[in-house]
């Protein structure tokens, strides 16, 4: 097994792209190779190294690779895109797009997390112990947000703090969940997969859904009009997780085929229409 | 002495000269290709390579309108292929609609030099035009959107022949555009009513004209009045089973109609691979690729570019309306894009991807190179990929390499859907290409077709537009080595632009401004009284002023008018 520790030197004011701070980089490489890899610092290249003091034993696989980064890394942008395993830990803050289309292994966020967190990712698991930005799980204009790398091969997302806008956009596989509340438009477009959301959910969520499910624990601001009430549900499996009710249950998004599912626990929603 | 090269002892071919593989010099000074060299020139020993004459592109969708709203519309696809700024030349982006300059870049650096957009809506002329400033080193132009145009479905229902030839005469020279451009004739404006024509004799609603008598009468007219280019024709049904009878029955209705002096052929029917499908339903969908093959060579009359197909991604994007909205249907409702142009044209934009293992697209994929490899006269057989419909245009090397190859094309049939073995005759065409018929059907094809006299040949007083290729055809068998020749056209050991390297060893080294290629015709201003109070009376239907409608001078910085007779 290896274990790599990373320490930020400084807290630079220009965002660095780190997109190489990632298992399946540093898999196979000496310290010293790792030192010399180069990432972008607004317009300038930078080696590693001049960001990052670099020590401990490295590993040959990616699934081996341990990276921990010591402290607030909310300047560096990109860690763990595409890694397909292994495990990283920030000890801190994390800039956008942490684990952006993962595929295997896990990373934990000890801080927050920015924008796009997990953004397209297919499988693995993305832990963010404080707050999340905006799109978490979404996608980038024009693509799918979270789905299944392959039938039953799927990614989670834990946020035990709350999250922003568009948790889940054009998700179609995989499963976010929100221990605290989460923004406007959770879910937007979406067409699989769940969201489960322990806290309050804001206005508009599910808009133009077509497939999946949103599930709120909390209590949700308002419902849309384009969704259908089709009665109580005891209990909701999210991919063979049972979670108790009892839940009113709506479908949507009728804009589009209304094959959308909406569950809301029924003791805190109370407000909402069901007619 | 500046401006003079020397390109001594490649392998030339030139087949509008007759040249094939010979050994020999080629001159380039001021620009265009000499005699015989001044002293001075420097010399660039490039033997053992290919030299041809720069490439021609006949059809590509590169500038206007409906090309940037696809690049708006798709995001995701640019981001898979991102370009970054290097020295002088500009970043951008692909993949299937890059940016202006990536797409100049791209093109010259597989050795093309000149190349048209084949769809401009008239009132988006301004736009395109913009847009081919910021395409550098390609020699450009445009052909103009008539065939659902409300002037000329007016008079051709009227029978003003005379009104109709000076209203052409005059769009060309209000939209600075190089060919007269049909597509879906009469289905397009039938689409605003929401309908299609599906047959050569349908009316459209309202002008009660039909496909036939609008695709000759532009025939004629363009005839008449000497256009260096035929009428470009897309047809009617484009993409559904069964469409080559209406292709058949498109070049026969104009197989009468009187060519203009110094040619046979009168209609150049575009991406006809996906115009040339047999079969009923997407069931038992086939390929009519050898039909339309025999009836090209039994006529003279007739010309076609192929439209081939790259399994991958494309981006669809035609003035045919109403068949985008089918695809977006075929496609489950993938996203897209419809317009209408006021009194002229629609317009239409869906991504779609072209896979291997679906039936219809292994067809299609193989009628393109079925309808190439079946044409007897190659100088009436171009190469496309109607970029970006059947796939980018960087994927032209790739075809050439299935062209040379019949190894290489057996080996991508096999990994293939069976239906492109049993539904079409490619697996048993053995005929195999050689450089010189590459020459043809990527340059001297193409600018014989389009009437340009000084591209696509290597003859004395050409312009300077020469393509090197890292090839040698004495040591490298094509045939069995079809990797080798895909390589060494997807980047050119030099490419020249007007007499200057633009490209070496395929790395882009200077980015000119390209000339943009117009047609006027001699006698618009005799012919002008006949539509004047015309033109005045239908701008009350137009959003714009007739006085701000023609596109100034300002937005040609290179401007190489040709001038017709009539």
């Amino acid at each position: 097994m290896s274990r790599i520790e990373i320490t930020p030197l400084e807290k630079p004011r220009v965002p660095v792209e780190a997109e190489v701070i990632s298992p399946d980089v540093f898999a196979g490489k000496s310290l010293e190779e790792i030192g010399n890899l180069e990432v972008w610092r607004g317009n300038r290249k930078k080696k590693l190294k001049e960001l990052f003091k670099i020590s401990g034993d490295v590993g040959g696989k990616p699934s081996e690779v341990t990276i921990i980064i010591n402290g607030d890394a909310s300047f560096a942008k990109r860690i763990g895109q595409n890694m397909t395993a292994g495990e990283i830990v920030i000890k801190g803050n994390v800039g956008m797009h942490v684990g952006a289309g993962m595929m295997g292994g896990k990373i934990v966020v000890e801080g927050n997390a920015d924008h796009w967190a997990g953004a397209e990712m297919k499988a693995g698991v993305l832990h963010i112990k404080g707050n999340a930005g905006n799109y978490l799980g979404g996608n980038y204009r024009g693509g799918v947000g979270m789905s299944e790398l392959q039938k039953g091969v799927y990614g989670t997302i834990i946020v035990e703090g709350n999250a922003g806008n568009e948790v889940g956009a054009w998700m179609s596989g995989g499963k976010i969940i929100v221990k605290g509340d989460v923004g406007a438009f959770a879910g937007v477009h979406m067409s699989g997969g769940s969201i489960v959301v322990h806290g309050n959910v804001a206005e508009r969520a599910g808009g133009e859904m077509k497939g999946g499910s949103i599930i709120a624990m909390g209590r949700l601001s308002e419902l849309l009009p384009s969704f259908e009430y089709k009665g109580e549900a005891g209990e909701v499996e999210v991919y063979g997780e049972k979670i108790p009710g009892p839940f009113l249950t709506f479908t949507g998004d009728l804009a589009e085929n209304g094959k959308g599912m909406i569950y809301l626990l029924k003791e805190k929603n109370t407000h909402i229409r069901t007619f | 002495m500046p401006n003079a090269y020397v390109l001594k002892g490649g392998y030339v071919y030139d087949p509008l000269n007759g040249i094939d593989g010979e050994k020999m010099d080629v001159a380039i000074a001021d620009g265009k290709i000499v005699d015989t060299a001044p002293k001075g020139a420097k010399v660039i020993d490039v033997s053992g390579k290919v030299v041809m004459p720069g490439g021609v592109c006949i059809h590509s969708h590169i500038a206007g309108g409906k090309v940037n709203s696809g690049r708006r519309l798709r995001p995701e696809d640019h981001r898979k292929d991102v370009v970054p700024k290097r020295g002088q030349l500009r970043s951008g982006v692909g993949y299937t609609v890059p940016s202006t300059f990536i797409t100049g870049y791209r093109f010259a650096a597989m050795g093309y030099t000149t190349v048209f957009e084949p769809a401009v809506p008239p009132l988006k002329a301004r736009h395109t035009h913009e847009e081919f400033q910021d395409t550098p080193i390609l020699d450009n132009g445009g052909f103009v959107l008539t065939g659902n145009n409300w002037f000329v479905l007016n008079y051709i229902r009227n029978n003003e022949m005379d009104k109709l030839a000076a209203y052409i005469a005059w769009l060309l020279w209000a939209t600075k555009c190089y060919a007269v451009k049909i597509v879906n004739p009469g289905g397009v404006e039938s689409w605003g009513w929401g309908k299609n024509v599906n047959g050569l004799d349908d009316k459209v609603p309202y002008f009660d004209v039909s496909p036939r008598e609008i695709v000759t009468a532009l025939a004629q007219v363009n005839e008449k009045l000497g256009l260096p280019h035929t009428i470009h024709v897309h047809g009617n049904n484009l993409g559904h089973p069964g469409n080559y009878e209406i292709t058949l029955e498109t070049m026969e209705a104009v197989r009468e109609v009187k060519p203009a002096k110094g040619r046979r052929n009168v209609i150049h029917f575009t991406h006809v691979q996906f115009n040339a499908y047999a079969g009923t339903s997407w069931k038992d969908f086939a390929s009519g690729g050898k039909e339309i093959a025999e009836y090209i060579n039994k006529h003279d009359h007739v010309t076609v570019d192929i439209g081939q197909v790259i399994f991958g991604d494309a981006t669809t994007m035609t003035a045919d309306g109403p068949w985008e909205f089918t695809l977006h249907q075929i496609t489950g409702g993938n996203k897209w894009v419809n317009s209408d142009v006021e009194l002229e044209t629609g317009s239409g934009i869906v991504p779609y991807v072209f896979r291997r293992t679906i039936p219809v697209n292994a067809v299609q994929w193989a009628i393109g190179l079925e309808i190439m490899l079946s044409v007897n006269d190659l100088y009436k057989v171009c190469l496309t990929t109607d970029h970006p419909n059947g796939g980018p245009f960087y994927f032209y090397p790739k075809i050439i390499s299935w062209l040379v190859s019949r190894k290489a094309r057996n080996e991508m049939l096999e990994k293939t859907h069976k239906a492109a073995a049993e539904r079409t005759t490619l697996k048993d065409l053995d005929r195999e290409f050689s450089l010189y018929d590459v020459a043809i059907v990527t340059r001297a094809t193409q600018a014989k077709i389009l009437g340009l006299k000084n591209r696509g040949h290597l003859g004395p007083g050409a312009k300077g537009d020469v393509a090197v290729y890292d090839l040698d055809p004495t040591k490298v068998d094509i045939s069995s080595n079809p990797d080798l020749v895909e390589k060494a056209f997807s980047a050119a050991l030099y490419t020249f632009k007007d007499g200057e390297i633009v490209v070496k060893d395929g790395e882009v080294i200077a980015a000119p401004q390209g000339s943009t290629i117009w047609v006027k015709v001699k006698s618009l201003e005799e012919m002008m009284p006949l539509i004047e109070e015309d033109l005045k009376e239908m701008w009350k239907h137009y959003t714009v002023s007739l006085s701000n409608y023609p596109v100034q001078m300002e937005y040609l910085p290179k401007s190489e008018m040709i001038e017709v007779g009539a």
